[in-house]
């Protein structure tokens, strides 16, 4: 995700002047995790929010072999929950932390408990309020009390709690606008949780309440794509995924940080795009996609990689995804999707390339592809048992021949097996009737 | 005693005196049990041929009861001898006795550890007793026990070739078709196999039984060598018990099955040696062994999907094989076999993989598949019939009509109206 966030901020222009000139080349020759506190940095600040301690908690995760790294990005959570009431998510970072940050980094118990107490209080406060407008039965107010704790249990780490208050508010809203909030809350929370079936039926909720057109600004529907998009990604749909964050409006901007950053967007949707689509839709609904394109300035390796995979620039798509890929991996949502969509991309890489030929010479296919001819035989072995690419290995010579299925010995074999089956079937079955029919005379035999 | 063989031996002529007589047997049917030890010599004063029914009573009576070794080994001469020679309308006047005396010849022979004295017998006892081709006697898999022991699995295939649709017990065959199972197991047949085992495990039953168990073991192997995978469900005809239950008792296999289908032969030689002793168990060994090496000929032959030609070292890699000597053994053990088709150049140690060379144009090819309509099209003539049969069939009318108790107007034709003159 770094490659990122070197765009974000103010190098973005930098690099959309930059791309495809010199600026890649530096780009590709930098170690791909770098441990520079410059990247960890660029990337929290297009996050605000919870979603912000669990990147950074992510990728201190998934980053145990750069000691530098983690221990920055531990630094950078401690500050954030400072700054929050999250008192058990706080424990969990110092406990993590383990003193290595020197004093200023240790278990702050008198915040904590200060916290605490003012969290006792306010929930009392709250309670007392709430027990007031039920009370009184004023819908709305009820609403808001229910709301204000789902805000306040989610401000203290108890997704649960929180998710079921702000569904609660559900009974009592009135306009199809709290629906719409009361869906946006319910999506938040059910993301930070990993809920993303909450988030789907959710999504179509707010969806459904589009009757009145002006409870749905274009941000929110914005947002609601994002929110889908990420559901659909997390429930292995890539396609779905891909169309939801291409139908994402521009209008998302920075409004959505606390979920989603408009750079990831093109990210997820671009990748999960790659791996799905075909070459037309590829064509129709990404690169001349003007709405897309916004986020796509945002990422321009992205952008490179989509505009090469087009154009059959197979290797230096392939690069730049391998350099993106360190990076990619410390992404919160896209780090178990990776490989699946690393290998899709890949392997409809192989796929185009041999399509059009009849035969193909294995050394410059292995070429194209930055890789060995046994390797690339491994590979194309494994599509061709797949069925997904018609084509047979000389390995001898080491060339591709594609294979002309013959419709009309294919179709004898088939007339031919299906006979053989039909005339299994009907014996067995005339065999079944009999003892069918045998048990039951015996049955009548033994009534009578 | 004496009148009983005087009536033998005068009523045994024509089909009026023939009912008569079976009157009287059926009368002295205690009597001759009675004194079963005594009636061996009368039968020498008895022509077989001629006097079968009598005959027929005497014998069924004498082979009665235990026996010992010697005993067993005078008996089963004159069994033989009479089943050889006996009268086909005479004894289907008491299928039961004769029924009965084939059954004692069989475990006679067993006894005396001489299945192969039985194989002819039995299989002319068949023919006599059946009333065609297609119906299924008690006698069946007593004659393809006979041929499994004594290993004349070709005798067992005359039998099994022929298309079985009556039937008269339902274990007789759920035992025709496993004994016939392993006799095309024997042979290597194992379309037909297949078939037969199919037959046992989907056939309809109210409770689970060994037989269906054993032969579900035998089809979950036999599969995977002849078809080179296994799904774990069964049609949806199969008997609900079958479905629920057989899977339960053949863990082993299933696990076998599941690790057949990831390919790799080392994991499915680990599955196999771990319940070696199970499969040894249920005689399934030898099965196992041949599915492993199945599994061998099926990544060769996935091989001949993806490949042009490749180095025989390189096959040898790709299906785990030790030495290209020995993948080459293997391809050229397929080649002989049809099994693939493909040419081994020597010198630099290539095989090219051809396509299948069959171009459906032959006349052999035209006639085969014409044999195959008329087949097919007998068939479901066939099916015609039974379907008429059965909705004609007053049980199936009675139970179908009790499930739809009152009949509505509409279902009564009104007359026509040009009736109505």
């Amino acid at each position: 995700m770094e490659a990122d966030d070197e765009t974000s901020g103010p190098m973005i222009d930098d690099e959309i002047y930059a791309n495809g000139v010199g600026g890649d080349d530096e780009k590709r020759n930098r170690p791909i995790i770098s441990g520079e506190p410059l990247d960890i940095e660029a990337y929290a600040s297009l996050y605000s929010g919870r979603t912000k301690i669990s990147r950074l908690l992510f990728i201190a995760d998934h980053s145990r072999s750069n000691q530098a790294m983690e221990l920055e990005a531990l630094r950078m959570a401690y500050d954030e929950i400072k700054k929050g009431e999250n008192t058990q998510l706080f424990r969990d970072v110092v406990q993590k932390i383990d003193g290595r940050l020197g004093p200023e980094y240790v278990m702050d118990l008198a915040w904590c408990e200060s916290v605490d107490r003012r969290a006792e209080q306010k929930r009392e406060k709250l309670e007392n309020e709430l027990n007031a407008y039920r009370t009184n039965l004023i819908k709305e107010s009820i609403r808001m009390g229910y709301n204000d704790f789902g805000d306040f249990h989610y401000s203290h780490g108890q997704l649960g709690d929180a998710f079921k208050n702000y569904v609660r508010t559900r009974d009592y809203c009135t306009t199809s606008k709290h629906i719409v909030h009361m869906c946006m809350s319910s999506i938040l929370v059910s993301i930070e949780m990993g809920q993303f079936a909450h988030v789907s039926s959710y999504v179509s909720k707010a969806e459904q309440s589009q009757q009145t057109p002006e409870a749905l600004d274009s941000v929110t529907v914005a947002k609601l794509r994002c929110a889908a998009g990420l559901a659909n990604l997390e429930a292995k749909k890539y396609k779905l995924a891909a169309r939801k964050f291409l139908e994402t409006g521009h209008e998302l901007g920075n409004h959505y940080n606390e979920v989603i950053a408009p750079q990831d967007v093109a990210t997820y949707g671009g990748l999960c795009a790659l791996a799905s689509f075909d070459r037309t839709e590829l064509k129709n609904k990404v690169i001349d996609n003007l709405n897309f394109r916004n986020f796509l300035e945002l990422v321009p390796e992205i952008r490179e990689i989509i505009n090469d995979f087009y154009s059959s620039r197979y290797a230096s798509c392939l690069d730049y995804l391998g350099n993106l890929k360190a990076n990619l991996l410390l992404d919160i949502h896209l780090h178990d999707h990776l490989e699946t969509l690393y290998d899709q991309i890949r392997n409809k890489a192989l796929i185009q390339y041999t399509h059009p030929f009849v035969s193909v010479d294995l050394n410059m296919m292995a070429n194209a592809f930055k890789t060995d001819v046994a390797g690339l035989e491994k590979e194309l072995e494994a599509l061709i048992t797949d069925n997904q690419v018609q084509a047979r290995i000389d390995s001898h010579n080491k060339i591709l021949y594609a294979r002309h299925a013959d419709q009309r010995n294919a179709t004898f074999q088939r007339a031919l097996q299906t006979g053989n089956e039909f005339d299994r079937d009907v014996k067995s079955m005339l065999l079944r009737v009999n003892l069918i029919k045998h048990e039951f005379s015996l049955k009548q035999a033994k009534k009578s | 005693m004496e009148a009983l063989l005087a009536n033998i031996q005068g009523l045994s002529s024509n089909a009026g005196d023939l009912s008569n007589l079976h009157i009287i047997l059926k009368q002295a049917h205690d009597s001759l049990y009675a004194e079963s030890i005594r009636l061996l010599p009368l039968l020498d004063q008895l022509d077989p041929s001629i006097h079968s029914l009598g005959y027929l009573y005497i014998l069924e009576s004498c082979s009665s009861g235990a026996f010992s070794k010697e005993q067993a080994t005078t008996m089963v001469l004159p069994i033989a001898r009479f089943i050889n020679s006996c009268d086909k309308e005479q004894i289907r006047l008491a299928p039961d006795k004769f029924l009965s005396v084939c059954r004692r010849f069989k475990d006679h022979l067993m006894l005396l550890e001489a299945p192969l004295r039985g194989v002819a017998p039995m299989l002319t006892a068949i023919r006599k007793i059946q009333s065609s081709s297609e119906h299924l006697t008690s006698l069946h898999p007593e004659f393809l026990v006979l041929c499994l022991l004594s290993k004349c699995y070709k005798a067992g295939l005359s039998i099994l070739d022929e298309d079985i649709f009556e039937v008269d017990q339902p274990k007789d065959l759920f035992l025709y078709c496993y004994y016939g199972g392993m006799i095309c197991i024997g042979q290597k047949r194992f379309r037909k196999a297949l078939e037969l085992l199919h037959n046992v495990v989907t056939a309809p039953m109210s409770v689970i039984n060994a037989i269906a168990v054993e032969a579900y073991k035998k089809y979950i192997l036999v599969s995977l060598i002849h078809n080179g995978q296994f799904s774990t469900s069964l049609p949806k005809y199969t008997a609900s018990v079958a479905q629920r239950n057989l899977k339960n008792f053949c863990q082993p296999y299933i696990e076998l099955a599941n690790s057949y289908s990831t390919g790799k032969i080392a994991e499915f030689e680990t599955i196999a040696q771990k319940h070696r002793e199970k499969f040894d168990n249920d005689n399934n060994l030898g099965l196992v062994k041949q599915a492993i090496s199945s599994m061998y000929k099926r990544n060769i032959q996935r091989l001949t999907q993806t490949y042009l030609t490749l180095s025989l070292q390189d096959i040898a890699n790709s299906v785990q094989l030790n030495s290209a000597k020995e993948a080459e053994m293997h391809v050229l053990q397929m080649i002989q076999d049809g099994e693939i088709f493909a040419s081994i150049n020597q010198k630099d140690g290539m095989v090219s993989f051809l396509e299948d060379p069959e171009q459906y144009k032959t006349c052999q090819m035209i006639d085969h598949i014409d044999s195959s309509i008329q087949r097919i099209m007998a068939l479901s003539r066939k099916l015609t019939a039974m379907n008429e049969n059965i909705s004609c069939d007053p049980l199936f009318l009675g139970k179908v009509g009790r499930e739809r108790q009152r009949f509505d107007f509409d279902d009564f034709d009104p007359v026509p109206q040009k009736f109505n003159i």
